[in-house]
């Protein structure tokens, strides 16, 4: 069974916050669904599908959908591929509308690691401590940042890219951001000014990170009888892929992602290739995420996004492929450390024509949503996830 | 740029115990011994890493954990600067018998490092637990 054309996405919301001290995470997920309702024009009690990961405090779907007063449910899913999970939940929400489970499908995201610090992340702390790997891995400090630059560092090695190349991409979504009045930096900034920026991990510097705020989003996917009566544009799913990656008992390879999978599925399933898609939201938690997942998505050749990025292909007006054009993960938000579901929020203002005019693509009707969760330098959860305007 | 540590100099990343469990826990019998094991099967002939009761690609359980010689070359790295501590090189290194593993690169001039060094084994202690596992560039 194929998903292509059995679901809608009526709803699209992003928190304006970049900064909320005074409210609670779960608090965060209700003004996500009441601004999410209001933009698809539904209201509560049509959801029958919820959708969220491990930001969502307590027992995932079952704590929130108690607190939300989601009293018609018959449908919950809580699968946690970390901040790609929102993209995958997209995904598995056609499924379930595909199959009959629910007509109706919210999906949240919410979270404060910029009030509450490293520890307010998604289950943050000893939380991982009963993984299998923990004990073989734990004890050698590693973080996002310097697992995500063992790939820079081995990307560099084997086909020359440089950090002026991984620089033009926080260039373009610089770019890009400076006319988001929300975006956490407006300032748009230069290859010299990414490679002025302390070192973090080599070969990343700062302004190869991306940002970390407050914040959460939340989305409708509905069936198409349901999409029908909604006064919104449609915004059709028409592919979408998923696939972990990890380190396979020692065969690991830092060059690729668990997206050389999930796209080709996503895409033989839309009937579409890369060079159709007009606007492309990339998860940009470090420039090095961008550079691999364009590759093995297939805009460019493996080895080749290097040349790709310094070209200007991802500012929008200029290149081949409008990235991001909310400004991203690198420079207007990230919240909750997870950047998946504002990929998708993006992309169906993209395919709505409510972009910022500056950044609006022409014609936008095929639009690419993915993101990877996890950890690229170790395991991750890659979903792709396409979609076109009806 | 700035390449220096941000934090003191001279206070040295603190190693966490390595959390064991009745699956592993001849593992870091082991590594008090001062002998890292990995994994090999006995089925499909492939060496893998890190060492558990059944062998990840063709789910044999006959499976042999043997001593690795301890060599082994870098297979990447990357050299923390963002910590509180003086920095620290998180990398992967390629074990003379095949599985790639996470390690630290300890003990050498950060300059020195680069991918397809040489590097040996060399324990270090955790904060209460078993020894782990380290390389250093020869």
């Amino acid at each position: 069974m194929s998903i292509k054309g059995k679901a809608y996405v009526m709803g699209a919301f992003e928190h304006p916050t970049r900064e909320a001290p005074d409210k609670s995470v779960p608090q965060l997920h209700a003004e996500c669904m009441r601004g999410v309702l209001a933009d698809a024009g539904l209201s509560k009690d049509d959801i029958d599908g919820y959708f969220c990961a491990g930001d969502a405090p307590g027992f995932g779907a079952m704590s929130m959908a108690d607190y939300l007063g989601l009293r018609k449910l018959r449908h919950m899913d809580s699968t946690e591929t970390g901040g790609s999970s929102y993209i995958l939940h997209v995904g598995h929400a056609a499924e379930a509308i595909a199959a009959g489970k629910c007509s109706v499908a919210l999906v949240t995201l919410a979270g404060k690691p910029r009030t509450s610090g490293p520890g307010g992340g998604p289950r943050g702390g000893g939380g991982f401590a009963a993984a299998p790997e923990a004990a073989f891995e734990q004890p050698y400090g590693g973080t996002t940042h310097n697992q995500y630059a063992m790939c820079a560092t081995r990307h560099m090695h084997e086909f020359g890219t440089t950090s002026e190349q991984l620089a033009w991409i926080k260039v373009a979504a610089s770019h890009h951001a400076q006319y988001n009045e929300h975006a956490f930096l407006k300032e748009v900034v230069t290859v010299e000014d990414v490679l002025a920026s302390p070192m973090i991990a080599t070969p990343l510097r700062r302004l190869d990170c991306c940002v970390i705020t407050d914040g959460g989003g939340a989305l409708i996917v509905t069936s198409p009888d349901v999409a029908k009566k909604l006064n919104r544009p449609k915004v059709k799913i028409i592919g979408s892929g998923e696939a972990p990656k990890g380190t396979y008992g020692g065969k690991v390879d830092l060059t690729y992602s668990g997206a050389a999978w999930s796209g080709p599925k996503a895409f033989a399933e839309a009937g579409v290739k890369p060079s159709d898609i007009k606007y492309a939201s990339i998860y940009d938690s470090f420039t090095i995420t961008v550079l691999m997942q364009i590759e093995d998505l297939g805009f460019c050749a493996k080895g080749q996004g290097g040349k790709f990025v310094s070209d200007g292909n991802l500012i929008s007006g200029v290149g081949k492929l409008p990235f991001n054009t909310d400004g991203g993960g690198l420079c207007n938000n990230h919240p909750s450390n997870r950047g998946g579901i504002t990929k998708v929020i993006e992309a169906v203002r993209q395919l709505r024509g409510e972009a910022h005019p500056k950044v609006q693509v022409g014609n936008c009707d095929l639009a690419i949503a993915h993101g990877t969760g996890g950890s690229l330098g170790t395991r991750h959860g890659s979903a792709t996830l396409i979609m076109e305007r009806e | 740029m700035s390449d220096k540590a941000p934090g003191r100099s001279g206070s040295m990343r603190k190693i966490h115990a390595p959390a064991v469990n009745v699956e592993t826990e001849r593992f870091w019998k082991a590594a008090e011994a001062g002998k890292l094991l990995y994994g090999f099967c006995l089925a499909c002939s492939e060496p893998h890493y890190y060492p558990r009761s059944f062998c990840p690609f063709c789910f044999s359980e006959r499976v042999e954990w043997r001593e690795a010689s301890g060599n082994a070359n870098v297979y990447s790295y990357s050299i923390m600067y963002r910590t509180p501590t003086d920095p620290y090189t998180i990398a992967y290194v390629t074990l003379a018998e095949g599985p790639r593993l996470l390690t630290n690169l300890v003990d050498c001039d950060l300059k020195k490092i680069a991918i397809d060094a040489p590097a040996k084994l060399v324990w270090k202690p955790s904060e209460g637990g078993a020894p782990v596992p380290f390389f250093t560039l020869v």
